[in-house]
Order: C-alpha cells, then structure tokens, then sequence
C-alpha cells in the first residue's frame, strides 16, 4: 500500500521533471531548473559519504571544481573531443579522489572534517595561483556545449535540460541501487558505529575508500555538466562557500535519506531565487536554518516527514493493539537506518 | 641577515596572533570536543567592533578593544547556550554543521551591517622605532607585547585559581569532574566567553597591520586548526608553541619560497602531518 504511494510521488515528480520546461516556456526557469539539478548530482556524492558513511567531507567543492576545470581544460587548452574529455574529466576527479582518501581515511571525525577543510583549500588556491594551467582569476572561458550524441545535439538550452535531467535520474537511480544494496549496508554500518562494524569483519578502509571516491566521482560528474552548461569557470566554484551551499541543501532535504538532495536543493535554489534582492545575504536566513535544523530536525524535511509518518502509523497500529502493552511506543532515533532500507 | 632577523620579527609578529586564535580554539576543543569551525567568525566580529567602536563611537583603541572583548565573549556565549549546549548528546557531524551554520550566518551579517569592502584600522601606534640599527613598527612591538602578557594572564588563570583549576579538571576529565561537584554548565560557558575574548584580542590587535573584511577569519581559522593538530588538540602549550612555529614558517617561507604560494605552506604542514600521524602530533590518548 505504502509502496504504491510512494511510487505515485516518483512517478509525478518525474512527469513534473519532463513536462516542467514544456510548461513554463521561461528560458529562466529552465535556466536555473538545470542548475538545480546539476548541484543535486553533486549533493548526491555529498550525501553518500556524510549522510551514509558519517565522514563529513569539506572539500567536495574542490573536487567539483576538479572536474568541472578538467573538462574545460581537456576541450579548451587540449581541443579533446567533448565525450572524450567528460569520461576522461571524471577519471581525473576519481583518481584524484582516491589518492586524497588514502590519506584522508586514515583519520577520523573532526580530523577527516578538518583535513578535507585544508585539501579543499588546496585545490582553490592551486586552481586561483597556477595561472600558467588555470589562467588563474581570469577563469576559463569558451567551454564548448556538450558535443552531439548520433542524431542528438544539445545546442539549445532545452536539449540541454534533458540531458541534465536523465544523467541526474541514472545517477539517483545508481544511488538508490548502491544505498540498497549490502555495500550501502556496510555504509550505514559504518556510519553507525565504525568499531562494531569492524567487530563484524567489515573492511572498514576499503569501504570508506569506495564510498569516498563514489562521493568524488559524482562531485566531478556535476562540475563537468556545469562546466559545459554555464560554459565559463573561474576558481570561485572550488571555494568552501560552494562546500557550505552543498551541505545547505543536503541537510534542508535531509542528510542520509534518499531523496533529501532533491528536495533540499529544489527548495534552497528556489527560495533563494525569491530572495534574490536579498543575494549575498541570504546567509543571514540559511545560516541560522542549518544550525536549528540540525538541532530540531537533524534529518531534514524528508527525515520530519518519514518520523511524522512513522508516528501516525505508529498510533493506528497502538489503537489496534490495544489490548497489549502500553509501552509499544516507536523509538525515532535519529541515526538508526530508518525503514527506507528495507529487509531482503 | 638584516632581512633574516627582519623576517624572524614578522613571524614572531604573525605567530602571536595565531597563537591566540589557537588558544581560544583549544580550549573550546578541550572542553567540548568539538571542533568550533565558528571560531573564525568570532575573530572577524571582533575585529568589525572594534573599528566601529573607534570609528563611529569615537573610542579610544584600548577601550575599543576592551568592549570587542566582552561583545565577543558575549557571543560566543550564546553559541554555546543556545547551540552547542542542546547539541552536546547528538553525533559529532551535527556539531560541525552547526557551527558552519553559524560561521555563515556571522559573516553574511557582518557583510549587511558593515558592508564588504575592506577597512583600514586607525592604530594610535604608528611610529617607527629604531633598535639596534632594525626599523620596527610600533604597532608590530604591541603585538608582540600584548600577546605575551594575555598568554601569562591567561597561564596564571588556569594554573593558580580555582577557576581556572576547573577548566582544566573538565578538559582532562568531563565525568570526573562533574562527580566532584564542578559544575560542567558553568565551566563551557566560561571557556566559550575566554575563547571569544581570545579571538577578539587576536583579531584587534592584528586589524591595524591587515586589514578588516567579511572573509578575514576564513584563513586564519583554518590556519589556527593546523596549529592545533601541530600541538595536540586540547593542549594549551602545543597551541602556543605551534602558532609561534607557523608564523615562523610561514614568514621565512614568504621571503625564501614564494610569496604567492605562502599561505598553502600550513595545509600543505597538515596534511603532511595528518598523513603521517592520523591524530595529529602530541596527541593525548584516544581522542
């Protein structure tokens, strides 16, 4: 029954998805809807290994910008062909963040969220001083389209839409089979408590490491597409501020749930979008939304959601049970896996 | 030699800043174990007050300073009533995002009241001074001078009185502590209000020979982390001795290296030392 529900709300999200640009016919909208989703594949990334694996990684932006000035500098300085240099920009992000997560695994807590903080900063002022490479503040300009798929090409901004749209859904869907799957088990293993899963025989290291590069893979896969949409970058997009906006909408959504990212990131960008007389301020309101939220509701929209619904199913099943105990109360704890992962 | 020993008096200079900055995030990290990724925008509020108190109140520098002082404290404070303190069961990713929260938060309202351009700090010690044939400013002696006498204060606080013992009673021990009547509220407050002091001394005195901006604790915070992880996190001493080491570094590696690349020289320090040594050199135990 609740199955069936929650498949009604996919299924209209995605008919929205489709249909949105068809409706609104305001190259704007579509304009900053494809950017949402652009920062959503990144958020992706953020989530599996800060809302799964519970290492919170500050340097995500560094590796977005990774990928996002490897794609621009594979077409613009190398002249690569564009497929030829996203695979290739995503490779470079990946190896990169193998290496980073060597020896960034080998710490824990505050000191992986401190190490990842200076790595982030490394890579900004690498990119911001190598001028000879990144041409520095000047920024990289004239980052070709994505180049044709056969018959396809994604000149136009629509065709663009589309593109960004169903990389997002195979990313989500690559999401929901590795969260699903027992090596996101072992994730939320981990993340629940690194000893015991280690007491149990799981190679900590190894999983850390491939939840560590999976997280760069995808943050590299979202700075390639902006590259290629907004088509100029310059050493901002590797700054910690593009780390704090990705946390932002992950834990509005809600860290550690499925669909957190694309609900927090829709909703950040829009009301941002609203605000925007208020532009370099809006920190003044999203600020203080992350700490409370983190205080009230340290899941977020979705995490409220599924504890409220879990409350109301909760309460039918006391008043059915009512001849028993009283005590069946529902814990809702906010760091057990939740029932999203289901048994089998 | 005379840019050698020239050199070595910038470090001494820098590293006194940083020193402070560090102690104020160390002894938070030895209370409360978190790490208070808000700190930077402490010492960026403190600068700010500092130059309106001056600018627009007509204060005299120490004054300034003195009120920069309290309003910090006061801050910080809150944060940790009002943040940390509800926060202190969650897991420790919740800590660090709510102070990013916060962090954000400072910033974009030290952008709205005060504006993002830079502002200078008018010093009323701007002589030069001749010794021994070096030229010298007199606000980089001050420096210097005032850190020194803050760290003796502050050593003589947390060493011979009662007070001060309890802090460290709760840094070493937080249970142990609270089973011989030290009250653990009272001491977390107390430490957040000499960490914001800290920072808003570090960042005043500094403002005069820098300059004041939104984003002016951005490296610094991150800088005093790294000088944290040097010492061991949670020692007073190592906070010290590693802020005096950066600035020493990273002065010599500005003349000797490059000056471009002198503010990598700390992250590039870290992460060496986090890959060789995962909890930092010095550390104490488990943490």
């Amino acid at each position: 029954m609740k199955i069936l529900k929650r498949q009604y709300i996919i299924l209209a999200m995605l008919l929205f998805a489709i249909f949105f640009p068809l409706v609104t016919q305001n190259e704007y909208l579509v304009h900053v809807m494809t950017l949402s989703f652009i920062w959503m594949i990144g958020v992706y990334g953020l989530n599996l290994l800060a809302g799964y694996t519970g290492y919170l990684s500050l340097a995500h932006a560094g590796f977005f910008a990774i990928g996002a000035y490897s794609l621009g500098l594979l077409t613009v300085k190398a002249q690569m062909n564009f497929w030829a240099a996203f695979v290739l920009a995503l490779v470079i992000t990946s190896v990169i963040g193998f290496l980073v997560g060597l020896l960034a695994l080998r710490t824990k807590e505050h000191f992986f969220a401190i190490y990842t903080l200076c790595v982030g900063y490394i890579i900004y002022l690498v990119i911001d001083k190598w001028e000879s490479l990144t041409e520095g503040v000047r920024g990289l300009i004239g980052i070709p389209a994505p180049g044709n798929i056969g018959p396809i090409s994604f000149q136009t901004p629509l065709s663009q839409y589309y593109l960004v749209l169903s990389i997002l859904l195979l990313s989500v869907l690559a999401m929901y089979r590795i969260i699903h799957s027992l090596t996101g088990r072992t994730y939320i293993a981990i993340r629940n408590s690194e000893d015991l899963a280690q007491a149990i025989g799981i190679s900590t290291i190894k999983n850390k490491l491939t939840a560590f590069v999976l997280s760069t893979f995808f943050a590299g896969l979202s700075g390639a597409l902006y590259a290629s949409f907004i088509r100029f970058i310059g050493p901002d997009i590797g700054h910690t501020v593009i780390t704090f906006d990705l946390l932002t909408y992950l834990l509005v959504g809600g860290i550690g749930t499925l669909s957190g990212p694309i609900v927090g990131t829709v909703l950040v960008v829009w009301i941002s979008q609203q605000l925007q007389f208020l532009q370099d301020y809006r920190m003044l309101i999203f600020g203080p939304v992350l700490t409370l939220l983190v205080i009230f509701y340290p899941r977020g929209i979705v995490g409220a959601i599924a504890s409220w619904t879990n409350k109301q199913a909760g309460r039918m099943k006391q008043r059915s049970l009512r001849d028993e105990k009283k005590e069946d109360s529902f814990p809702s704890s906010d760091i057990a896996p939740e029932n999203q992962v289901k048994e089998g | 030699m005379e840019i050698l020993i020239q050199q070595l008096f910038n470090g001494l200079t820098i590293g006194s800043v940083y020193s402070l900055v560090a102690l104020g995030l160390t002894l938070v990290y030895g209370i409360l174990h978190i790490p208070n990724f808000a700190h930077g925008a402490l010492y960026m509020m403190g600068g700010y007050i500092t130059l309106m108190m001056m600018v627009n109140y007509g204060l005299h520098y120490w004054l300034a300073i003195l009120f920069s002082v309290l309003t910090v404290g006061l801050i910080g404070v809150l944060m940790e009533r009002l943040v940390f303190h509800p926060l202190r069961n969650a897991p420790p990713i919740h800590d660090k995002i709510a102070a990013i929260g916060i962090l954000l938060f400072l910033e974009a309202f030290a952008q709205y009241v005060w504006g993002a351009e830079y502002k200078t700090m008018p010093s009323p010690y701007g002589q030069v001074v001749q010794l021994f044939g070096l030229t010298f400013t007199m606000q980089r002696l001050l420096i210097i001078v005032s850190a020194i006498v803050v760290m003796l204060l502050l050593y003589l606080f947390l060493k011979k009185t009662f007070t001060g013992a309890t802090i460290i009673a709760m840094s070493q021990d937080r249970d142990g502590a609270s089973l011989v009547g030290i009250n653990t509220s009272r001491v977390a407050i107390l430490t957040f209000l000499i960490s914001g002091g800290l920072a808003a001394i570090a960042s005043s005195l500094a403002a005069p020979i820098n300059l004041v901006f939104p984003g002016m604790g951005h490296l610094v915070i991150l800088k005093a982390f790294v000088i944290i992880i040097l010492g061991g996190m949670g020692s007073i001493p190592g906070a010290i001795v590693g802020g005096y080491i950066l600035g020493f570094s990273e002065s010599l590696g500005a003349t000797y290296i490059s000056n471009d690349y002198k503010d990598i020289i700390a992250f590039i320090l870290l992460v060496i030392i986090l890959s060789i040594k995962p909890t930092g050199l010095f550390a104490k135990g488990g943490h």
